[in-house]
């Protein structure tokens, strides 16, 4: 089956992000997204613990252990950035001031709902992190995964069986093999893997898709 | 004349009591204030109950303390880490508790004691299983979920300079929770690169004024 690459995800999801957005990019696959913004266009990168305009990681050397992101690696302040504390970083969640975050995920549900944060795994110690935050404070909240599984189950579900980060909180799903759209009426596919037909798209996918305009 | 300015680490962390909640600044390891964790570590107050977003790296700092077996119990939102092993190997073994809370909601609980609020309504969590068994709430046509305050016994978090006031200034995002803690203990410490003379902090710049703090100390000599 053809897929799009991990980096043309990234890509894919950059050409979504307009200048001027405020953004969070999620730990792990969404921070490739950063790669994919042209130098031209001003977006404003937010980090949860305390970074309006973050910029990319630092050369070798440069590192300082006081400029971390969300996971906590060293990154830089772009001309014009900010600092603030944890309760102001998440007032610009909660408040509804960030335009988009990009989050992966283990699991969408057609209504939107998402679970990122728990296996569900009983001996697995718990962690959250700012993950509901960013699920439900965002404007619009993407996401960013595989399609499947590593043995080939859908990620995307009628209804999720690990414990939700949010409800009804995801606008978009950007896979390996399309994108996709919540919409009340339910997912809609807005673009497929080059060669892939809506029927296998479908058959690889455990909820009812929609075909796009 | 007010000095808030301690002689020395020890002095500063003498009369946290066992039980005591404490509250430690950082995320990660930045804006851990390791100096005085390690002064809480010879101090020797033990049950601790411990208000930090992760639960100690590596093996210093807040790791040390739990590594010390010195906390009954951890609020934080994100304990399980590459390199958390002393948390992990304290939870499997059932010899810390853990309050898991989503990390806004953390910080939230922490400003709200600071400024007096005895609970509020956060969208964040609503059905998760880290909202239940809480009362909820719809407020114009969305759910919220009822959070309280966490209020400290005493705050240790770190800055990049303090005055004889209190005045406080941090370094790039070692901020983090510094200023909601210091503003929701009862007795804040805080350890400074630099202790600086009343005026050398330009108040339009000051972050945490000194109404917050309680002492400062310097965190080597």
């Amino acid at each position: 089956m053809n897929r799009y690459s991990r980096d043309q995800i990234a890509a894919r999801v950059a050409q979504d992000i307009p200048e001027g957005a405020y953004v969070n990019l999620g730990i792990g696959l969404p921070t490739k997204v950063a790669n994919y913004l042209p130098a031209e266009r001003e977006v404003f990168l937010h980090s949860e613990n305390g970074l309006l305009g973050m910029g990319p990681a630092p050369a070798e050397g440069e590192e300082d252990e006081d400029l971390i992101n969300a996971g906590k690696q060293p990154v830089t302040l772009l001309t014009g950035g900010a600092y603030f504390h944890h309760g102001d970083s998440f007032a610009m969640m909660r408040g509804g001031h960030l335009d988009i975050c990009v989050l992966g995920a283990f699991q969408v549900a057609a209504n939107g709902d998402l679970a990122n944060w728990h296996t569900g795994a009983t001996d697995a110690i718990p962690a959250v992190g700012g993950a509901m935050d960013l699920a439900i404070g965002a404007k619009q909240v993407f996401v960013m995964m595989d399609h499947q599984t590593k043995t080939g189950e859908s990620k995307i579900v009628a209804q999720c069986s690990y414990p939700l980060t949010g409800v009804g909180c995801v606008n978009r799903i950007y896979t390996d093999l399309a994108v996709l759209d919540v919409t009340p009426q339910g997912l809609r596919v807005l673009e497929m893997a080059p060669g892939l037909s809506f029927e296998e798209l479908q058959a690889a996918t455990a909820a009812t898709l929609l075909q796009g305009e | 004349m007010i000095n808030k300015i301690s002689p020395s680490l020890q002095a500063a962390v003498a009369d946290i009591g066992d039980g005591a909640t404490v509250m430690i600044g950082g995320f990660g390891n930045a804006g851990m204030p390791s100096a005085l964790i390690d002064a809480l570590i010879e101090q020797g107050a033990r049950e601790l109950t411990i208000v930090n977003n992760n639960a100690g790296n590596g093996d210093t700092g807040l790791a040390a303390l739990l590594a010390a077996g010195r906390v009954r119990k951890i609020i934080c939102s994100f304990p399980r880490q590459a390199d958390s092993h002393h948390f992990d190997a304290l939870y499997r073994a059932g010899k810390v508790e853990l309050e898991l809370t989503p990390q806004g909601n953390l910080a939230e609980r922490i400003r709200a004691a600071g400024a007096g609020i005895g609970g509020f309504f956060s969208p964040t969590g609503y059905g998760t299983l880290l909202a239940e068994g809480k009362e909820t709430r719809e407020i114009n046509g969305r759910m919220y979920v009822l959070e309280s305050p966490i209020h400290a016994d005493f705050a240790l978090i770190k800055a990049l300079r303090g005055d004889r006031w209190g005045n406080l200034v941090y370094r790039k995002a070692a901020r983090n929770f510094g200023p909601i803690m210091a503003m929701a203990a009862k007795t804040t410490i805080a350890q400074v690169r630099d202790v600086v003379a009343l005026g050398e902090l330009d108040p339009e710049v000051i972050i945490t004024p000194g109404i917050f703090v309680q002492r400062v100390v310097k965190e080597a000599a």
